[in-house]
């Protein structure tokens, strides 16, 4: 399943769903982690070329620290948990107590901090999926990386780009988390890949494209 | 005289172009992907390619860009050069990208792509016999690159290092 133009209104709509139920559960779970309030947009979802989604983060080169896990099993693809690094530096320090360590500079505590933090929100993130679909759902070991966006968001289109040049992107974003001065925004990312389509519109009804 | 502003020629993922001096040609964000330039010591003319791919045999859909993969790439960004009069003979390489990003412990081929998409490329370039002058390969950080035509020199930068010439 690689012609995405045979995917109509309800297709999208169903993947918005499924975004909407994953980062729910993830922001739920962040509220509990930093015992603040979290707040979530509507997701977006977006069939976009390589370069296009990257856009959507700033650009190619824009620095943003990510936890990356891949996710095998009747659903399979990539997904991303992304936030400038200032903020990472915030939410390991929310989560270790100590103002003195951050992500930003490679201190190895605040960096698990952080890889941990992104291992429980896209765990719950995709449990949601599976719960949601009762598709089988096996996710990776996290990965942590600090570095351009472009650079890290390519090997989630690897598997994708072997049969398309465009991806579809369920995209929600974290804002508003209470008692921060700033507005903090955390970025997901789920990138299907093109042949688990099937197996989610089938598992929730949807009639076959 | 009036002033002139250089252009720079921005090529995207999986993408080719070529660019004339006094503009520049760059490329960002490479990860696992290979930036590779072409160009000759006699005309102002270089080109740049994305790979993000290392083989076309790997391609499950029949149209695909052919900047995406290694060998389908190069073909189609030697013969650009040569619409524009670029004798193929005297083409030269420099190369950057081929990271691995993430540092994952897994039987999937594709988490180490950036390796064999160096060795793709190389592969394709020896087939050619377009000497490699330069390459910053590698390591697991992301580059973005600027190839300045008049003087041969491509800009690397990085995050943690910064900017390098080579």
């Amino acid at each position: 399943m690689q012609d995405y133009e045979q995917f109509q209104r309800i297709h999208l709509d169903v993947l918005k769903e499924i975004g909407n139920i994953g980062a729910g559960n993830a922001a739920t779970a962040l509220s509990s982690l930093i015992n603040r309030k979290v707040q979530m947009t509507v997701p977006i979802v977006n069939i976009v070329s390589f370069d296009e989604m990257m856009m959507e983060v700033g650009g190619k080169d824009e620095v943003q620290a990510a936890v990356f896990v891949q996710a095998t099993g009747d659903l399979s693809g990539s997904m991303f948990f992304m936030v400038p690094p200032e903020e990472a530096d915030l939410f390991s320090q929310l989560m270790i107590g100590d103002q003195s360590k951050t992500v930003s500079n490679g201190d190895e505590l605040a960096t698990s901090a952080f890889l941990e933090l992104g291992n429980i929100l896209t765990g719950s993130y995709l449990r949601a999926l599976s719960d949601f679909t009762s598709l089988e759902v096996v996710q990776s070991v996290p990965q942590v990386a600090i570095d351009m966006v472009g650079a890290m968001l390519t090997q989630g289109l690897l598997e994708i780009s072997v049969s398309s040049d465009q991806a579809i992107m369920i995209e929600t974003v974290l804002h508003d988390i209470e008692g921060m001065k700033r507005e903090i925004r955390g970025h997901f990312f789920l990138l299907p890949n093109p042949e688990t389509y099937t197996s989610i519109f089938e598992s929730l009804g949807v009639n076959q494209l | 005289m009036s002033q002139q502003v250089a252009e720079v020629i921005k090529v995207g993922i999986a993408d080719l172009n070529i660019a004339e001096h006094p503009e520049t040609i760059m490329t960002a964000g490479l990860g696992s992907c290979v930036g590779l330039i072409l160009y000759d010591n006699f005309s102002n003319i270089a080109g740049l390619l994305h790979v993000m791919l290392p083989d076309s045999t790997m391609a499950r859909n029949q149209s695909f860009k052919e900047g995406k993969f290694a060998d389908t790439g190069i073909k189609a960004l030697i013969e650009m050069l040569e619409r524009k009069g670029v004798r193929r003979t005297n083409l030269k390489a420099k190369m950057a990208g081929g990271a691995q990003m993430f540092n994952v412990n897994s039987n999937n081929e594709m988490m180490k792509i950036g390796s064999r998409n160096i060795e793709a490329v190389k592969k394709q370039l020896e087939e050619y016999r377009i000497p490699i002058v330069a390459e910053d390969v590698g390591g697991n950080r992301g580059r973005t690159i600027e190839f300045l035509i008049d003087q041969s020199t491509l800009k690397v930068r990085t995050i943690q290092e910064g900017v390098t010439y080579i």
